[in-house]
C-alpha cells in the first residue's frame, strides 16, 4: 500500500503538480521569512541553494560516473577568487551605477575558469581509481587551500582575502530600486523589505533550478547513460565501445562548471573570500550532502542540502537569532556557542545512523537503489551456486582434466 | 597484407605470457567472413583469454591478431568496438541496474555522437539520434526475441533470457564479429535450443561468430570449424567431425589412456546430434570409429 501511494506521488501525472508545489515554496520562504523578522532564516535557505548547485555538480562526479572526490570545495574556491579578479577590475571599468553588472560576467568567467581547472586535474587524475581517487582529489583540494593562503603569484591576498582593504565589491545591480520599490506590510506584523540576502536568494534559486535542467538533462542522454554503464562495470562499458577515459574527463568538467558558478555567487553573496572558507570539512559536507541525500538522485541532492546545510545553521541561527528571547527562553551566549558546536556532533552521529539504515540515501535514484539493494546481491549469490551446479552437473567427468 | 585481408580475423603467433604461465601459446587460427567458428578446450585453456587478446583487454606478449588487416595489439577495448568486434562474457556482465531495453541503448554508444552540448541544449539532432537509439535498441531486442522484458531490470530477468540479453547489447554495436563467451552456460535444453537458432539467425544477418562453448550438442550443432586449446596451445583444428576423432582433442579432455571411454561418449553425442538435425557427417564419424 505505501509503495502504491509513493509511486503515485512519483508517477509522471503527480510531477508538474510537485513541481508548481516546489516553485511557490521557493518563491515564498523568504517573503514569508523576511515579512515575519526571520532574515537569518533567508540567509541560511540561500547557503543552502549553493550547496544545491555545488552537490548537483558533484552528483555529476560521484553519482553518476561514480568517482570519489573528496576535493570538490577546490572549485567553489576556483570560482569564488576568479570572481575577485574578474568582478573587480570590471566594477571600476563600468563605474557606480552598473559596477554591479560585473557579477554575470564573472558568473561566465568563473565557470569557464573551473571547467579548465577540471580538466587539468582530471587528465592525469582519471588514470587512478577508487581509493586513489579520492585521495588524490582530497590532497588537490588541500593544495588550492594552500595556495590560496600562501598569497601565490601575490595574486590572492593570503590569508586576509580578497578584496583586499580599500577596494570593495559593488552593490547588486537593481538592488537600490528594489529596496525602494518592493516594499510591503500586512497587518501590524508582517513587513515585507527587499535586501541583500533576497536579492541573492533569487539569484542562487534561478541558478540552481538551471543546474537541475541542465544537470538532469545531461545525466538523461547518450553520456549519462555512459556514466552509469562504466560506473557499473568498466569491463563491459569498454566492450560496448564506451571511451571510459573520455567520457570521465567529460564528468570531471561538467561537474566542475557548477563549482565555478556556486564560487562566484558565493564571492558577491559574501562580498568576501578568503581561504578558510574552502577547508577540507566543506568538501566533506558537499559529499555527504550526495551520498546521504542519495547518490545520483536530484531531490537527493536537495534535501540532502537542506539536513547537512540547512539544519545546523538553523539550529545556530535559530539560537541566536532572539527569537527564544522573545519566547521567554533565555540562554547564555555560552550555551548558544555549544549548540553551535554541537551540531557537528549530531551531523556526525545522523550520517553513521544514515549509512547503517539507509545507505542508499534519503531519495535514492531508481538506478543506484537497484545496484545497491543487499537483497540482489543474496540473490546472485544464490543463483551464481545454482548455475555453477547446472553446469557442472552433467558434463562435470569429461571436462574436468586428468579424471 | 593482401592474404590477411582475405580473413577477417588471423592470429599468427598470438602468445601472451603472465609470469612463467603462458596462458595463450603461440595460437594461429583465422576467421572467415560469415563463419561460426567455436574455441574449446578444457577449463583453464586459455579460450576467454585469446578472448581478451582479441578484444583489447590484454595485448599479445608475442605475435599478433589482425582483424580485417589492421593488428589489434595495444588498442583500447572500445576502438576494437568501433572497428566491429562485439562480444560477452562468461559471466555475465549486464549493467545490473537498467532495464534490458537501457543494456542494449548503451550497445548504441559506440555508432552514435551526441554529447554534452546536445543533451544540455536538446538539439534537433540530439532528440533525433536519441529516437533513433532507441528505436535500434528495440529492433535488436525483437530480434533476439526479447521485447516483452524491454522495460524489466536486467537483474532480475532469468538467467537464459540474461545470457539472449547480452548477446542483444552486443549486436546493438553493429559488429562484423560477435565473440560468445559460453552462451549456452546454465541454460536448459530448450533454452539452449532457442539459443542455436538465434546463433544462426546472427550469422545469417551477415555477422562473423566466434564461440567458445563448453557444450558440446551446442557446438557440433553450429559451428562450421572448430579450434581446440590446451594450456594455450592450439591442439586441433578442423571441422566438427574431425575433431570428434581426433585422438589429441580426446586425450587433453578426459587424460591418457582413456581413448576408449571418450570415443564412446563423443560418438553417443554424435548420434544424439544426428538424431537432432540429421547430420550425416557425424555418423560417417561414428561409424569410422
Amino acid at each position: 500500500m505505501a509503495s502504491n501511494i509513493k509511486n503515485a506521488l512519483l508517477s509522471d501525472k503527480a510531477k508538474p503538480w510537485l513541481i508548481a508545489l516546489a516553485i511557490v515554496a521557493i518563491v515564498a520562504a523568504p517573503i514569508l521569512f523576511q515579512g515575519f523578522g526571520q532574515m537569518f532564516m533567508v540567509r541560511i535557505l540561500a547557503v543552502c541553494g549553493l550547496y544545491i548547485i555545488l552537490a548537483l555538480g558533484l552528483n555529476i562526479v560521484v553519482g553518476y560516473a561514480g568517482l570519489l572526490d573528496f576535493g570538490r570545495i577546490a572549485f567553489y574556491a576556483v570560482g569564488a577568487y576568479v570572481a575577485m579578479w574578474v568582478g573587480l577590475p570590471i566594477t571600476k571599468m563600468l563605474g557606480p551605477s552598473l559596477g554591479g553588472l560585473s557579477y554575470f560576467i564573472a558568473l561566465v568567467a568563473g565557470a569557464i575558469v573551473a571547467a579548465f581547472v577540471g580538466f587539468l586535474l582530471a587528465l592525469p587524475v582519471l588514470r587512478l581509481r577508487g581509493d586513489y581517487l579520492a585521495i588524490v582529489t582530497l590532497g588537490f583540494g588541500e593544495i588550492v587551500r594552500i595556495c590560496l593562503n600562501n598569497n601565490i603569484f601575490g595574486v590572492t591576498n593570503g590569508a586576509a582575502g580578497l578584496p583586499a582593504a580599500g577596494s570593495s565589491l559593488p552593490e547588486p545591480f537593481g538592488l537600490n530600486w528594489l529596496k525602494m520599490n518592493a516594499y510591503f506590510t500586512v497587518g501590524n506584523n508582517f513587513e515585507f523589505s527587499f535586501n541583500a540576502n533576497v536579492y541573492w536568494y533569487f539569484i542562487i534559486a534561478v541558478l540552481m533550478i538551471l543546474a537541475i535542467i541542465v544537470v538532469s538533462r545531461q545525466d538523461n542522454s547518450r553520456l549519462g547513460r555512459a556514466w552509469s554503464a562504466f560506473r557499473e562495470d568498466e569491463v563491459a562499458a569498454s566492450a560496448m565501445g564506451i571511451d571510459i577515459y573520455k567520457t570521465k574527463v567529460y564528468a570531471m568538467v561538467l561537474g566542475a562548471v557548477w563549482g565555478g558558478v556556486a564560487g562566484v555567487t558565493f564571492g558577491y553573496f559574501q562580498a568576501f573570500v578568503s581561504p578558510e572558507s574552502f577547508t577540507f570539512l566543506e568538501s566533506t559536507l558537499v559529499l555527504a550532502i550526495v551520498v546521504i541525500g542519495g547518490m545520483g538522485s536530484i531531490p537527493g541532492v536537495l534535501v540532502g542540502a537542506l539536513v547537512i546545510q540547512g539544519v545546523p545553521e538553523f539550529i545556530r541561527g535559530f539560537a541566536s537569532s532572539g527569537t527564544l528571547d522573545a519566547m521567554g527562553v533565555h540562554l547564555s551566549a555560552e550555551a548558544i556557542s555549544n549548540i553551535s558546536n554541537y551540531r557537528m556532533l549530531i551531523l556526525g552521529a545522523l550520517m553513521v545512523i544514515m549509512m547503517a539504515v539507509r545507505p542508499q540515501g534519503i531519495i535514492p535514484s531508481k538506478r543506484v537503489a537497484r545496484e545497491l539493494r543487499p537483497a540482489t546481491i543474496e540473490d546472485a549469490e544464490i543463483e551464481n551456486q545454482e548455475m555453477w551446479d547446472v553446469e557442472h552437473h552433467e558434463d562435470a567427468p569429461s571436462l574436468r582434466r586428468g579424471l | 597484407m593482401v592474404a590477411d585481408m582475405e580473413h577477417l580475423v588471423s592470429a599468427k603467433n598470438a602468445t601472451i605470457q603472465f609470469g612463467g604461465l603462458r596462458a595463450v601459446d603461440g595460437v594461429d587460427m583465422h576467421i572467415d567472413k560469415g563463419e561460426i567458428v567455436a574455441l574449446i578446450g578444457p577449463n583453464g585453456a586459455g579460450k576467454t583469454t585469446f578472448f581478451n587478446l582479441l578484444t583489447g583487454i590484454y595485448t599479445p606478449t608475442e605475435g599478433e591478431i589482425l582483424f580485417n588487416g589492421q593488428s589489434v595489439s595495444g588498442v583500447k577495448p572500445h576502438v576494437i568496438a568501433e572497428r566491429g568486434i562485439s562480444r560477452t562474457f562468461q559471466n555475465i556482465r549486464l549493467f545490473a541496474s537498467m532495464t534490458a531495453l537501457e543494456n542494449v541503448m548503451i550497445g548504441r554508444h559506440v555508432r552514435t555522437h551526441s554529447g554534452a552540448f546536445g543533451a544540455t541544449f536538446r538539439t534537433p539532432k540530439f532528440k533525433r539520434e536519441e529516437a533513433q537509439i532507441q528505436a535500434d535498441a528495440e529492433k535488436w531486442l525483437a530480434f533476439c526475441g526479447l521485447s516483452e522484458y524491454a522495460n524489466e531490470v536486467s537483474s532480475s530477468l532469468p538467467y537464459g533470457v540474461q545470457r539472449r540479453l547480452e548477446i542483444a547489447r552486443a549486436l546493438a554495436t553493429d559488429p562484423k564479429l560477435i565473440c560468445l563467451d559460453e552462451p549456452a552456460a546454465g541454460m536448459n535444453p530448450i533454452e539452449s535450443a532457442h539459443l542455436n537458432a538465434l546463433i544462426f539467425k546472427v550469422r545469417d544477418a551477415g555477422i562473423t561468430v566466434l564461440l567458445i562453448e563448453h557444450d558440446m550438442k551446442v557446438v557440433m550443432n553450429l559451428a562450421d570449424r572448430i579450434y581446440v586449446l590446451d594450456f594455450g596451445k592450439l591442439i586441433a583444428k578442423g571441422t566438427p567431425a574431425e575433431i570428434q576423432s581426433n585422438p589429441a582433442v580426446i586425450e587433453a579432455y578426459l587424460g591418457k589412456g582413456s581413448e576408449t571411454m571418450a570415443k564412446e561418449n563423443l560418438e553417443q553425442k554424435a548420434t544424439e546430434n544426428h538424431n537432432h538435425n540429421g547430420d550425416s557427417t557425424a555418423e560417417e564419424s561414428g561409424e569410422n570409429a
